[in-house]
């Protein structure tokens, strides 16, 4: 018995874990001992918040199966929610309103969830901007949610755990490092579990899923909470820790687009697909940018940056839409997979 | 209709078809029928009649299943015979008739409790989850099985882990019955078309249903690929003492796999009885080879 155990762990443990080990120890030690504060505050926080929405979309739409273009509506949602439970409950710990915030996410996903019962993929994604135009209007509309502020635009709360403060750009990224990875953990195991083999089912095949057992109604619903959970989540770390304001604005149909871009680049139904999509879409405006002034000197101005790359973000999803339909994630593995063969010959 | 039923000879009605036949109905029949649930028969249609829009797919089918038999369905294209595993399996609601399953009569049989009601199927047209893999496919079959939350499941201790592991190693299991362990890694949806109509049988018993719905488990294979699907459908009801209701279109395997026939003309069973009845019935003959003169009073048009 005691050679199991101990067999068990020391076998199986680097194979698996590996990788994600690896990026891990470059997130954690790596990237804040070489990282500018630019970095930090331009490229890493709006990455990370974009990654969780990105993975929250996919439990969603890569997983389950149903077409949603109300992210960012769920992720101002779970913004105004952690934010409004910081400032009214007094003493309430960080976590426990980021977690309220989520939850009350999950509700309000769950309401724009209801129409899934009966409608699918185009009609579904429609009803789901139902969502987007009325929480955005809601928080507009009613001031009380932004605390009667003149301007509709807030300060977001300092973020500390148990008296211990994450200040500066460095100390946001690794409070949204953590609370990134934690959540990814658990979206890992979600769809790993027999759960997560029900939304492939529901997504696959309907009756066939009804027909087997499994109960498709709750499990879209599920999906629904699930994955407004965890962009809700995102939300805070966006405005809590990327912009730190929280502004309806911010939270527009372009922002949902932009997560819907980000799973569809990154790779359906995988996890590191979003982490894969939001790199790309967070780069590669600063990439075009610097390029652009470099080649064009002044005329690239940014006027003709923002259009420049609306074209070819667009010229790009279609590219991947015909040459990569499981996206970045599958480019990355046929890639490393060359690499793999190529070096076992030489 | 009374006509088909002269074919039959050696099945033995069960009394609640018997008193169905004689028109009687209300609730001393139901009285009845609760003694003869205890007989043999899993499943019955009572005078099922589905139609779509005008175009009428079944009518007035009375059909029993007995307890680990293989009973066949046969008939032309457009015979009703998928119509027939719809119904049973709460895709289609009938018009009028009811079905029986596990001793309680339903007018549509509720598709989400199927599986728990011990009824599995397979599609005509292959109904496999493409992106899981093999094993998974085969896995999810649990699914009716599945006590736990998804929370429970996130942290994956206690009945979470149990269901999983046991819901794991009957898949594997299956999975070597049928061969089909050397592919269990693998995406469902790369698998060649044979193979993934087996993957599917494996599907459904994994979730050990006491009835189980063949639609076509044969169709497009080759003549080898056929005979292991039926040395395969023989041994799961041998092992698992399963009763199958499979429909084909190849005569020949038909009547070699099947313990009783029955078959459909334009919607109505014309006949019912062993293979070798079954092939000697004029009106099967007729059906299958087609009679126009001598039809005069039309049935079956």
């Amino acid at each position: 018995m005691s050679t199991i155990t101990y067999d068990l762990p020391a076998y199986r443990f680097p194979a698996r874990w590996a990788t994600p080990l690896t990026w891990l120890a470059i997130a954690y030690l790596g990237v804040p001992l070489l990282g500018s504060d630019y970095l930090f505050e331009a490229i890493l926080l709006p990455f990370l918040a974009l990654s969780l929405a990105g993975l929250g979309l996919n439990i969603l739409t890569g997983y389950a199966g149903q077409v949603s273009l109300g992210s960012a509506a769920f992720m101002a949602v779970g913004a105004f929610a952690a934010f409004n439970f910081n400032l009214r409950i007094d003493g309430l710990p960080l976590i426990v309103s980021m977690v309220l915030a989520g939850l009350a996410a999950a509700g309000i996903g769950l309401v724009f969830g209801l129409p899934s019962l009966r409608l699918k993929g185009f009609y579904l994604a429609v009803s789901t901007l139902a969502a987007q135009f009325f929480v955005q209007w809601a928080l507009t509309k009613f001031s009380w949610f932004s605390n009667d502020s003149a301007s509709g635009v807030i300060d977001a709360p300092q973020l500390s755990v148990s008296g211990f403060a994450f200040e500066g750009p460095v100390g946001r990224y690794y409070f949204a490092l953590t609370v990134v990875c934690v959540l990814t953990l658990l979206a890992y195991r979600l769809v790993n579990s027999q759960t997560g083999r029900n939304f492939i089912a529901v997504r696959e095949n309907e009756t066939a899923a009804r027909i087997i057992g499994v109960p498709v109604l709750k499990t879209k619903l599920l999906a629904f909470a699930a994955s407004s959970f965890v962009i809700g989540i995102a939300g805070v770390l966006w405005a809590f820790a990327y912009l730190r304001t929280v502004e309806p604005a911010g939270f527009n149909l372009d922002r949902s687009f932009q997560i819907l871009f980000i799973v569809i680049i990154g790779g359906l139904a995988s996890i590191r697909g979003a982490f894969f999509g939001a790199a790309l879409i967070v780069v590669f405006p600063l990439v075009l940018s610097r390029l652009g002034s470099f080649l064009l000197g002044d005329i690239f101005n940014s006027g003709v940056l923002d259009m420049s790359q609306r074209i070819v973000l667009g010229a790009l999803i279609i590219l991947f839409l015909i040459l990569e339909p499981d996206g970045l994630v599958a480019l990355w593995d046929r890639i490393r997979k060359r690499i793999g063969t190529a070096t076992v010959r030489s | 209709m009374t006509l088909a039923f002269g074919a039959l000879g050696s099945a033995p009605f069960p009394p609640e078809l018997q008193e169905h036949l004689a028109g009687l109905d209300g609730p001393v029949r139901r009285d009845d029928e609760r003694q003869a649930t205890v007989s043999d028969t899993v499943l019955d249609l009572v005078g099922v009649t589905l139609s779509f829009g005008g175009v009428v797919a079944l009518t007035e089918i009375d059909l029993s299943v007995r307890r680990g038999e293989i009973l066949a369905i046969i008939g032309p294209n457009g015979a009703g015979k998928s119509s027939i595993i719809n119904v049973i399996s709460g895709v289609y609601q009938p018009d009028r008739g009811q079905v029986r399953l596990s001793g309680r009569f339903y007018a549509q049989v509720p598709t989400q409790q199927l599986a728990r009601l011990g009824v599995a199927r397979t599609f005509q047209n292959l109904a496999l989850f493409k992106g899981l893999s093999v094993l998974d496919n085969v896995v999810i079959g649990r699914a009716h099985k599945t006590q736990s939350s998804f929370i429970e499941q996130i942290v994956g201790l206690g009945r979470a882990r149990t269901e999983q592991t046991d819901a794991r190693s009957r898949a594997l299991d299956v999975l070597d019955f049928l061969h089909l362990s050397h592919v269990g890694d693998r995406l469902a949806g790369t698998l060649p078309y044979g193979l993934q109509k087996r993957v599917e049988l494996a599907r459904a018993l994994v979730a050990e249903p006491d009835i189980l719905l063949l639609d076509e488990p044969m169709a497009g294979m080759t003549a080898t690929e056929k005979n292991e699907m039926v040395g395969f459908v023989r041994a799961a009801r041998d092992r698992f003492g399963t009763t199958v209701v499979l429909i084909e279109h190849d005569i020949g395997v038909v009547m070699g796999l099947s313990d009783r026939v029955a078959v459909l003309d334009y919607g109505r069973k014309i006949a019912d009885g062993t293979p070798d009845e079954v092939q000697r019935d004029q009106r099967v003959i007729d059906a299958y080879l087609g009679v126009a003169p001598e039809n005069e009073d039309g049935e079956g048009i």
